[in-house]
């Protein structure tokens, strides 16, 4: 299973929407935070996760899903919520904390809500797997159509909430996909001395559904990984996992010094950075000319562009806005 | 004044010079949580104890906080005495079976048998637009259910104090700090709470309150954050010509009601400054611990200044309108001398 070249183009796309997106917050977000590193100040307060190097994982799952179909995130959303088709005006407010953004600034950057294309995260680990799995149960149970892919990263598969789900999916034979992006680190704990196995796919073998490892950041491999389980969901055959070996090109947060890395461990990390490699490789298989790329790579910067023009235009919330939305209308 | 004497700590090296003095005298004190161990803990509160004490007794965990909670559970009653944090409160939905089912009820299921003297520390608080899951207080939360004793220390002498009594504490002590007054630049600090630590050991009574500055025309009662709210609106106040009395509760459970009731008694006037939520939290308890006691001591109605029942919205307008400060504790005072 390989992405057409159109679904190429729009993988690609998507992965550099993202990344110039992430590369304009990161520098907006040091914005009145220098020279005391301060959380509170800024256009963009608050904790902040890049998912930069990510891409590719969030681009060759969702290039098989459509609106109709569910997404929980993680505290690291941006890439999932670009590419599952996110408002990227309303998200870029959400994120500057404006009333025009996703929830009119409540929820902020780690719980981005988009109801238009079924797109929802947490910031508590691990947390996206049981609405992900209820989403997988209200289709079955209502006839309609559509999956559940909950994304995870590598250390939420060590929450007992994690098993449960997964085994709540299996028992009930859902229409579900976890999706682990194992990116090696929980903030400062290196996978090797959080989890006992090397590799989270062989976890699948407990609840007797299907697990698979995409070894490399690859967003072909990735795509093709996706696109079986997704079927396999669709034609009722009930839930399958997906790990990916992914890595994340920053700390854990912005600020994050990342003392805890061994030394020498990003050493060459940037030569491996997807979005280059993706380049080079739609070049030589010829499905995208020099000039199809720098189109796709002008026109992403000019949303991200846009978007980030809106949410600085925005205006703030109304304070006592706090008090509203609390209960459903 | 000596040089030992002289120096200041914020809460976060406080905190973790408590520890790692508790644990070269005691071998049976050991911490775990996530992040605590290289990174020194997200609030720096485990700094350093890596470095000396070894990732044996210093033990990082995968993020399992009902694994690692309930471990702790069981190593406490099998005669360790673990320190374990919960990177923020806000995460305990995810663990509080392991927390009140079973740190908290152990003991009592045993008839007393048994100990769990363990720590559970956890950070609090917002005001940095961090958001509806990493903001919260849930003060009120922890402190309702029975057999936990909760601390929440405003300044790094009392955060000392009650880290070493909590490790020495046979009963699981929930030790609650505030983002916003642990020393670290990037959360903002609040100055008032990085004060002189004396460098030997020592402990706080946990259960017991301090009047922090006296007055005579109204009791501000407040925990945490709230008391330096609190001693700014005193502040303001005294300008006004008003002598406002600040009470630390230093403690959640147990409650220290008569210090709260000898200040009321004092003052005939009541505010509470609460950064948890106003419904059926800490400032309820407060207003009754008084008024169940004695109504007559009361010259006007007591107020509340709290969180209100929404959850903690990200836009920092949003947030800071939410929050208490000292303009809304004097505003609560304008309010109580008009009525």
């Amino acid at each position: 299973m390989a992405p057409t070249q159109k679904e190429q183009h729009w993988m690609y796309r998507n992965m550099v929407t993202s990344r110039r997106f992430e590369e304009t917050i990161a520098k907006i977000y040091f914005e009145g935070k220098s020279p005391a590193f301060n959380m509170a100040n800024g256009p963009i307060p608050g904790e902040m996760h890049l998912s930069d190097g990510q891409e590719p994982v969030a681009v060759g799952v969702c290039a098989h899903l459509t609106p109709e179909d569910v997404v929980t995130a993680t505290h690291r959303p941006h890439h999932q919520a670009i590419a599952k088709g996110v408002d990227l005006d309303k998200m870029a407010a959400e994120i500057f904390g404006k009333t025009t953004g996703l929830s009119g600034g409540r929820g902020g950057h780690m719980h981005l809500f988009d109801a238009d294309v079924n797109f929802a995260c947490s910031g508590i680990i691990a947390q996206g797997m049981g609405p992900a799995v209820g989403a997988a149960l209200s289709r079955k149970m209502q006839g309609k159509p559509g999956v559940a892919v909950a994304f995870v990263g590598e250390g939420a598969v060590n929450q007992g909430g994690w098993h449960e789900a997964m085994n709540l999916a299996a028992v009930w034979n859902l229409p579900f996909v976890c999706v682990i992006e194992d990116n090696a680190w929980g903030i400062s704990v290196a996978k090797s001395a959080a989890t006992a196995v090397p590799t989270n796919d062989v976890r699948a073998a407990a609840y007797g559904i299907p697990g698979t490892r995409v070894e490399g950041n690859d967003p072909f491999a990735i795509y093709e990984a996706a696109g079986k389980a997704i079927e396999r969901a669709r034609n009722g055959e009930g839930p399958s996992l997906i790990e990916v070996d992914t890595y994340r090109l920053a700390g854990h947060f912005m600020g994050d010094a990342e003392g805890y890395r061994p030394e020498g461990e990003k050493d060459g990390l940037s030569a491996k950075d997807p979005i280059p490699a993706m380049r080079a490789r739609l070049l030589k298989d010829g499905a995208a000319s020099e000039e199809e790329l720098a189109t796709i790579e002008a026109e992403a910067e000019a949303r991200v562009e846009a978007a980030i023009k809106f949410a600085r235009e925005s205006a703030d919330p109304a304070p006592e806005d706090a008090l509203t939305a609390v209960f459903a209308a | 004044m000596t040089k030992s004497n002289e120096r200041k700590l914020t809460i976060a090296r406080a905190m973790a010079e408590a520890t790692a003095q508790e644990m070269r005298i005691d071998p049976t004190v050991f911490v775990m949580g996530e992040d605590i161990g290289a990174l020194g803990g997200v609030y720096g509160n485990t700094r350093g104890l890596l470095d000396e004490f070894g990732a044996e007794r210093i033990r990082d965990t995968p993020i399992s906080e009902t694994a690692f909670i309930g471990a702790a559970v069981g190593a406490a009653q099998d005669g360790m005495r673990p320190v374990v944090e919960l990177m923020f409160v806000d995460f305990f939905g995810v663990c509080f079976d392991a927390i009140y089912n079973l740190m908290a009820k152990n003991i009592y299921f045993s008839g007393g048998n048994l100990k769990v003297p363990m720590v559970l520390m956890t950070s609090t608080g917002g005001g940095y637009s961090d958001g509806g899951q990493h903001s919260q207080c849930l003060y009120g939360t922890f402190a309702h259910l029975p057999g936990m004793k909760v601390v929440a220390p405003s300044n790094a002498y009392d955060a000392k104090g009650l880290m070493t009594a909590a490790m020495r504490d046979d009963s699981p002590v929930v030790y609650m700090y505030h983002k916003g007054l642990q020393g670290m630049g990037w959360l903002g600090t609040e100055a008032g709470a990085t004060v002189h630590v004396p460098e030997e050991p020592y402990t706080l009574e946990i259960g017991k309150a301090k009047v922090v500055r006296e007055g005579k025309d109204v009791s501000i009662v407040s925990v945490g954050m709230g008391v330096h709210n609190a001693l700014k609106a005193a502040k303001a106040l005294e300008a006004q010509g008003v002598s406002a009395e600040v009470v630390d509760l230093v403690s959640l459970v147990p409650l220290d009601r008569e210090t709260i009731r000898a200040s009321v008694a004092k003052t005939g006037r009541l505010i509470v400054v609460d950064e948890d939520y106003m419904s059926y939290g800490l400032s309820g308890e407060i207003i009754a611990s008084v008024t169940e006691h004695n109504i007559s001591v009361l010259k006007a109605a007591p107020k509340r200044v709290a969180f209100p029942d929404v959850p903690i919205p990200y836009a920092r307008v949003m947030e800071q309108f939410c929050l208490p400060n000292p303009d809304k504790i004097v505003a609560a005072w304008n309010d109580m001398k008009a009525a």
